[in-house]
């Protein structure tokens, strides 16, 4: 038994880990009591990875490629294989995912697993959209090859169904062609939330990425930054030497807080004005800003931190998203890492995805106790009232009449869990 | 096309020696020669390498690490098609002090294949290199091997002889065109460490370490540790005074 954190560091509780060989990978046997969850790099937020006092399937050493077709951009490889060394090795040949989470320290099982989404969903829809084909392992020995055209109920509650319908050892994805590694990209400074949906909107036909940092402590104002970018042919000749940090220690208490905020909000608001219009990106800094900085999650503290992640329908979503800045900003609680993204309307292809036509707000709180659940719960009325939703990648903490009302087809998916895997939070949203 | 870079590597099922393999194979037009003893993983890791990266070239041989005849026959046989650019050795085992205490057997063999073998796949590649006067042969020995400890003297004992063996070739080879790196990896998170990592001691990532292990032999650094703090941490240990060092539980 040995502790085991998510990102968020909310807990750090013993876990049984099993490292997965591969080859012909058989699960191990777990004692009848003790269920397991698959485990890819542990970069889901709360919950969705752990399952304390049981055990973890991991899928580190999972992390060959299988076979790439450079005509086609097809690639199949193990699911621990991170979505890092599928951008590096292949964007040289022309391709790259055509969806990626903002880490790219995910794994593809887990970029499946959560069902990911990128600041291109109004193009490319989320991470499942582009699985061809999963290869799943039972817990009772079978395995199951599905896909959205054969045993498609399984590929439907794999994608997005965090883990609980096995282990998923093999994956075939369809990638999309890039011109280069680069992008041309433009950051627009707005000074209110309509402002951020009239862009939102404005970019939607001629930009394929589109993303908003937002100043959480600005209130209904909501001022922020919009950033978006299309690929490019031209660029540097050499891509940007980035120098990796680290995040040396977790500091005694969170270095987030109400003084700490306002100075960056403010140095980051007013530098990136200064900085407005267009530039030439590599695709590492546009997609993975915070890559560089390992473990910046230390930088919460001890206790850790939430990532909420919400997203409501667009209907509403100007007044909604007021609201819920309005809340925030009154709590004088929050991030700098506060994100605002408009979803457009595509079928999910799974049965728990997470993306809906609406507006998605993506907000860091370090862990303060009851008043940030306190304002969890007002977030959480707000949300549940306009018809929406929580992101389960993100989540440690909702209800479950929370994920049952923004979830029709949580029932539905029941039927194709695998009795032999369980989790932290499977146990909390579905009982078991 | 320009012409593929040749790297033979020995032990390549080995973690740190794949991670770096990797780091090659994503720059693209590589020929590897991967030498080792499972071919069920070789294959696997033939496949990895050719996807990561455009116009690789793999192949897969087969040698007892225990026999100089085949070590050489091979060697050479791989040289025929082409001058060899880098050889890495990286093969190993971590061994178990107790065990190898208790019985000699096992022992003798973990000093034949942490330190002898690595040594003569060295001198086989030197051979070659020697004939074109290019050439990089890398061998992974490690921290273990600056001074001998009582938990891990047999491991130890065995890197030590690579680091003398290479500091010879380094000697021999001095002011030619064939380098001689020794790069000598803290404890790193690998299969061969899963042990150590479950009585929680701290490792370094082996990306990092491999990381490292590619810089050192595109430098040509004739001795790296990875991580570079290990440096400092070995000077230090190696220049404890004995009637300190003798207290110490390490």
């Amino acid at each position: 038994m040995r502790p085991v954190s998510s990102w968020g560091r909310l807990s750090s509780l013993p876990h049984d880990v099993f490292t997965l060989e591969p080859g012909g990978i058989t699960l191990p046997a777990t004692a009848s009591d003790k269920k397991a969850i698959p485990f890819g790099n542990g970069r889901s937020y709360g919950d969705a990875c752990l399952n304390a006092g049981g055990a973890l399937w991991a899928t580190s050493r999972l992390d060959h490629f299988l076979g790439f077709d450079a005509s086609t951009g097809v690639l199949t490889c193990e699911t621990g294989v991170l979505l890092r060394d599928i951008q590096s090795c292949l964007v040289g040949q022309g391709w790259m995912l055509p969806v990626t989470p903002g880490t790219q320290m995910a794994t593809v099982g887990g970029a499946i697993a959560n069902d990911v989404h990128g600041k291109n969903h109004h193009v490319f829809g989320t991470f499942g959209e582009h699985v061809l084909q999963i290869k799943l392992l039972r817990s009772d020995g079978t395995s199951i090859v599905c896909s959205p055209q054969r045993h498609s109920e399984y590929f439907a509650a794999t994608v997005g169904g965090i883990g609980l319908t096995g282990m998923m050892t093999e994956a075939t994805l369809q990638l999309r062609r890039v011109p280069s590694p680069w992008l041309e990209t433009e950051t627009v400074p707005y000074g209110d939330v309509q402002e951020f949906f009239d862009l939102s909107q404005e970019s939607e036909l001629s930009w394929e990425y589109s993303v908003s940092w937002i100043d959480c402590l600005a209130g209904k104002g909501g001022r922020g930054l919009f950033m978006r970018g299309n690929h490019t042919q031209r660029g540097a000749a050499a891509p940007p030497t980035a120098r990796v940090r680290s995040f040396p220690l977790v500091p005694p208490v969170s270095l987030v807080n109400r003084l700490s905020l306002n100075i960056f909000n403010n140095a980051y608001f007013y530098a990136n004005r200064l900085k407005r219009g267009r530039r030439v990106a590599h695709y590492q800094p546009f997609f993975y800003p915070l890559d560089n900085l390992q473990h910046w999650n230390r930088m919460y503290g001890p206790k850790g931190f939430y990532q909420y992640q919400s997203v409501v329908p667009l209907a509403q979503a100007v007044q909604v998203t007021k609201a819920m800045l309005d809340a925030i900003a009154i709590s004088g609680q929050g991030s700098f890492l506060a994100v605002l993204k408009n979803f457009s309307k595509r079928n999910g292809v799974g049965m728990l995805s997470f993306p809906q036509e609406g507006t998605t707000l993506a907000l860091d709180f370090p862990n303060k106790g009851a008043s940030t659940e306190k304002l969890f719960n007002r977030l959480d009325a707000i949300v549940l009232e306009a018809g929406g939703r929580l992101y389960l990648g993100k989540d440690a903490r909702m209800t479950r009449s929370m994920f049952e009302a923004g979830y029709p087809r949580a029932n539905e998916f029941l039927n194709y869990r695998d009795p032999g895997i369980s989790s932290d939070m499977a146990r909390r949203l579905m009982g078991f | 096309m320009t012409t593929r870079k040749k790297i033979v590597i020995v032990g390549a099922t080995s973690a740190i020696a794949l991670h770096t393999a990797r780091i090659w194979a994503q720059e693209g037009h590589k020929e590897f020669v991967l030498i080792g003893r499972d071919l069920t993983r070789l294959n696997r890791i033939e496949t990895d390498l050719s996807a990561r990266g455009l116009d690789n070239r793999v192949q897969i041989r087969e040698v007892s690490f225990l026999d100089p005849a085949a070590i050489q026959r091979l060697v050479t046989d791989i040289a025929m098609s082409g001058p060899v650019d880098v050889a890495l050795v990286a093969h190993g085992s971590l061994s178990d002090q107790a065990r190898a205490q208790r019985d000699l057997q096992y022992g003798q063999e973990e000093l034949l294949i942490n330190g002898v073998s690595a040594v003569v796949f060295a001198e086989a590649f030197a051979t070659q290199m020697e004939l074109n006067d290019r050439g990089t042969i890398a061998v992974l020995g490690s921290v273990a091997g600056d001074r001998g400890r009582k938990s891990n003297y047999v491991y130890g004992a065995a890197k030590g002889l690579v680091t003398r063996y290479l500091q010879g070739l380094q000697h021999r080879f001095a002011g030619t065109g064939v380098k001689v790196v020794l790069i000598k990896p803290g404890p790193t998170e690998t299969p061969m460490t899963a042990s150590l990592a479950a009585s929680g001691i701290k490792m370094a990532s082996v990306d990092d370490v491999a990381k490292g292990v590619a810089l050192a032999i595109e430098r040509g650094q004739s001795e790296a540790y990875v991580p570079g703090k290990w440096w400092l941490i070995m000077m230090i240990i190696r220049h404890l005074p004995r009637f300190v060092f003798n207290k110490m539980n390490i």
